[in-house]
Order: C-alpha cells, then sequence, then structure tokens
C-alpha cells in the first residue's frame, strides 16, 4: 500500500486518483502508525513551505524510519522541497535535510509562481524518469525552487536552471506535478509504483 | 521553455455545457466530462468548468459534475461559478479541482482572495475578471462587471488586477465581455493592460475564433494563456490543428501532447 501523508497542503485527492487509475492502492492518511506500515511514501503539497510544521513530530518520525528502512519515498512540489534543509519561504524550519541546499525564490526578471508546461532536460539514469522522452513537457506551479544538485535527475529553466528531479537510492523528487502532467506524469507514477528493492 | 497555454473552457449550465453569445442566448454543447476527456485528448493544457448560473440563482456548484469530470482527468482542472466562502471552494477542491475562480465575491470582500490562498496556496486561486470597455467624458476605460456580467461595479480592470494579485491570487482570467462568444479575436488592449500591470499570469479570455487570435493575443497582448470555449467544443478550430498552427507561428506550445 502507498501512503500519501496528510498534513493539510493541497489537493492530495488528486494524487490517489491518479494510483487508482493505474490500479495501485493508496490511502490519504495523517496517521504515523500507517505511515511506517506502507511500502511507499508519497509527500504531496501545494503552498507555503510553513505548511510543513504540520510534519514535525510523529508524521516525521514515521517518515524518517521509513527513509531508514529504504522505503521508496516520493516528494512531490512542496514535499520535494521539504527534503531539501531549507527554503526561503520559511528560513526558521527546517526541511528533512535528505539533499542539500535552500529553496529560492525566482528572480524578479520572470513571473512567479511559475505556472504550467515546461520542459525537463534529463541528466543521468533515473529509475523514476524511465521512459519519459527527453524534452517532455510536464505541468509546473510554483513560487520557490530547488538547486540543482549532485542527484538531480531532470533540470528546467525558468529564470535560470533549477532542480525539476532529485533521486538518491529510494529518495525521489519532483518540482512538478505528476499527477497533472498527462502521460509523463502517469509514467512516472506507474515507475514509482513499480519500484522493487535496491540491489 | 514555459509554453504558452490553451485552456478549454466548459461553460455548465444545470449540468450541461452550454455556450453564449455575450454572456446570453445559451444552447447546448454536451456533457462535461466527456467534453473536458476529449479536449484533455486532444491536446488542451487545461480544463475550466465555469457554472455560469451559480451566482445568479444562487445554486451551490454542480459537485457531482466536478467529481465526475476530475475523476478521468489528468491535466490541471479549475472551477469556478458561485463560489462566496472559502467553504464552498473546499466543497470544490475536495471534489477534485486544483484550482478555483473567484469573481463576485471577491469583488464585495477581497479579503477571500486571501482566506482561499492562504489554506490552498495562490495557486489555487484565481480571480476572474469580466471587463467591458466604457466610453465617458474622459475617453475610454475598462470596467469590471460582477454577476456573470450583469451588474456594474465602478471598478477598472487594471486596478482591480493588481488589488487581487496583493490579495494573494495566483492568477488572473480575463475576460472581454465585448468580444465573448464573437470569434472577433481577443481584446488585446485589454489584455496587455493587466498584464503590464501584474506579476502572475494572466488568462486571455473572449473572442477566440482563429489561429491568428491567438498568435495576436500571445504576441501583441502578451497573455500567459489564452481560453476557448465554443470554438473547441462545435470543433470550429480543432486544439491540435490550432497549436500546430501556433508552433508554426513561432509560439511555445506545448505538442505532441
Amino acid at each position: 500500500m502507498i501512503a500519501i501523508v496528510d498534513y493539510q497542503a493541497g489537493n492530495l485527492a488528486s494524487v490517489r486518483k491518479a494510483f487508482d487509475h493505474l490500479g495501485h492502492e493508496s490511502a490519504v492518511t495523517a496517521d504515523a502508525e500507517a505511515i511506517s506500515r506502507a511500502d511507499k511514501i508519497v509527500l504531496p503539497g501545494v503552498g507555503n513551505f510553513e505548511a510543513t510544521t504540520a510534519l514535525a513530530g510523529p508524521l516525521q518520525e514515521a517518515v524518517e524510519e521509513a527513509i531508514e528502512r529504504e522505503i521508496p519515498l516520493l516528494g512531490i512540489c512542496l514535499g520535494m522541497q521539504w527534503m531539501f534543509e531549507s527554503s526561503q519561504e520559511a528560513p526558521q524550519l527546517r526541511g528533512l535535510g535528505l539533499f542539500a541546499g535552500e529553496c529560492e525564490k525566482f528572480p524578479a526578471q520572470v513571473k512567479s509562481p511559475h505556472v504550467g508546461w515546461n520542459q525537463l532536460q534529463l541528466r543521468g539514469v533515473s529509475r523514476l524518469l524511465r521512459g519519459l522522452p527527453e524534452a517532455c513537457f510536464v505541468y509546473f506551479t510554483h513560487s520557490y525552487r530547488a538547486p540543482l544538485v549532485e542527484e538531480t535527475v531532470a533540470s528546467c529553466v525558468y529564470g535560470g536552471l533549477f532542480s525539476a528531479a532529485v533521486e538518491h537510492g529510494q529518495l525521489f523528487g519532483v518540482q512538478f506535478h505528476p499527477e497533472k502532467s498527462g502521460t509523463a506524469g502517469l509514467q512516472l507514477l506507474r515507475n514509482f509504483c513499480e519500484l522493487r528493492k535496491l540491489g | 521553455m514555459l509554453t504558452k497555454r490553451i485552456i478549454a473552457c466548459l461553460d455548465v449550465d444545470a449540468g450541461r455545457v452550454v455556450k453564449g453569445v455575450q454572456f446570453s442566448s445559451l444552447r447546448d454543447a454536451g456533457d462535461p466530462a466527456e467534453l473536458a476527456l476529449t479536449h484533455g485528448l486532444a491536446g488542451a493544457d487545461e480544463i475550466v468548468l465555469l457554472d455560469i448560473s451559480a451566482t445568479y440563482e444562487h445554486r451551490s456548484i454542480l459537485l457531482d459534475v466536478v467529481r465526475r469530470t476530475a475523476r478521468q482527468l489528468f491535466i490541471p482542472f479549475t472551477v469556478g461559478g458561485g463560489i462566496r466562502s472559502l467553504d464552498d471552494a473546499a466543497a470544490v477542491f475536495d471534489a477534485g479541482a486544483d484550482k478555483v475562480t473567484v469573481n463576485s465575491a471577491a469583488l464585495a470582500d477581497p479579503a477571500l482572495i486571501t482566506r482561499i490562498a492562504h489554506h490552498y496556496g495562490s495557486q489555487a486561486v484565481i480571480v476572474a475578471i469580466d471587463a467591458l470597455r466604457v466610453t465617458n467624458g474622459n475617453g475610454m476605460f475598462f470596467g469590471v462587471k460582477a454577476t456573470g456580467g450583469r451588474h456594474s461595479t465602478g471598478r477598472k480592470a487594471v486596478e482591480w488586477a493588481t488589488d487581487a494579485e496583493k490579495h494573494g491570487a495566483g492568477e488572473i482570467m480575463l475576460t472581454s465581455i465585448d468580444r465573448d462568444g464573437t470569434r472577433s479575436g481577443f481584446d488585446c488592449e485589454l489584455t496587455s493592460a493587466v498584464v503590464n500591470a501584474v506579476n502572475i499570469p494572466v488568462i486571455a479570455s473572449g473572442g477566440a475564433g482563429v489561429a491568428e487570435h491567438f498568435v495576436e493575443v500571445f504576441r501583441a497582448g502578451r497573455a500567459d494563456a489564452a481560453l476557448a470555449a465554443s470554438i473547441f467544443h462545435l470543433g470550429v478550430t480543432p486544439i491540435g490543428a490550432l497549436k500546430q498552427d501556433l508552433l508554426a507561428a513561432g509560439i511555445p506550445m506545448r505538442w505532441p501532447c
């Protein structure tokens, strides 16, 4: 079962709906126990980095414990940003620090939020992005962005380069919304559903 | 590159898609869920469902239509019409919408934009502005109408758009009442006036006919997205052909989809 972590940050039903469509069982939950029992975990979310304060405590512990057991974790949008160290949006808060760096605002010369369909530049080998064509279009909607890191497997250009997807072992993050990105997004979610243990 | 968006709009009345000319004389154009899916497969970048009679008749949003439409869509889905409170918005989000549009209720109480943005993020709140050219002794300006174009508000479109952005709107959906349903082209002057005044995306609406109209509103109007309804429902201008024409004209498009 895939646990979709409910921390009151945006439309979780659409992620659930996509898994239903793909024939994979998932549940939207705020229960740390349910997260501990899950085969895979999704951290969805849109909106302000401050919303991640709702994760502090038992939910964060359950997620971190699952990471130690190498349970696949997919952060989407705000969920991905929480996997970094911090964000300029709420500098007093800490992220999980699974990826290095701070999420930052877009430069003033481009409109913010970055809303719409933009292209992925694929970098290196990715299990999550397997089968996605180079320069394919996915749907973004965000005001802050994650920096390029060693684990960046797809970048995107909007007021400069940023991380569109990161991947390290069983840890995956996407800035865009696969549940809203048509066939490319569904392919990515299918890849996540079909992930096997490493090694 | 970030593409310009082509948005298919479903104007829904009593659970059916309808299309009027200059906000009146409605006729049936099909089932919302079926049309949304068809447009999505044809290449629409987003679907907008507007319950056009909701405010006027004080009906609640047709949540089951929203639910049914959302079920099979894996592209962004916006719902508007008659959203007067955070609770109205919450019900629409729960039924599967990704964004809501607010119009008359936001004019009456701009803090509604802030309340929805606080809970769901600015990206989830689109402020819909119905604008009309008004001429008086001092010349022409773009006035704002409320309640589906029925009531004047005394406000100017540019000023209301900047105000809406300050209150937390994530996008502006700007409809020219003068051009609505006429297929004579978007009001590029109106569009660029608002685009120049705000730093959030602007969706141009009203007047879509042929591909050239879209080229104009993306170039001269500097719109981020363009919305159309009947030309897509009735197959006058198929979305795929439109996108290919726009690509050929040098406008960045998501194609193939």
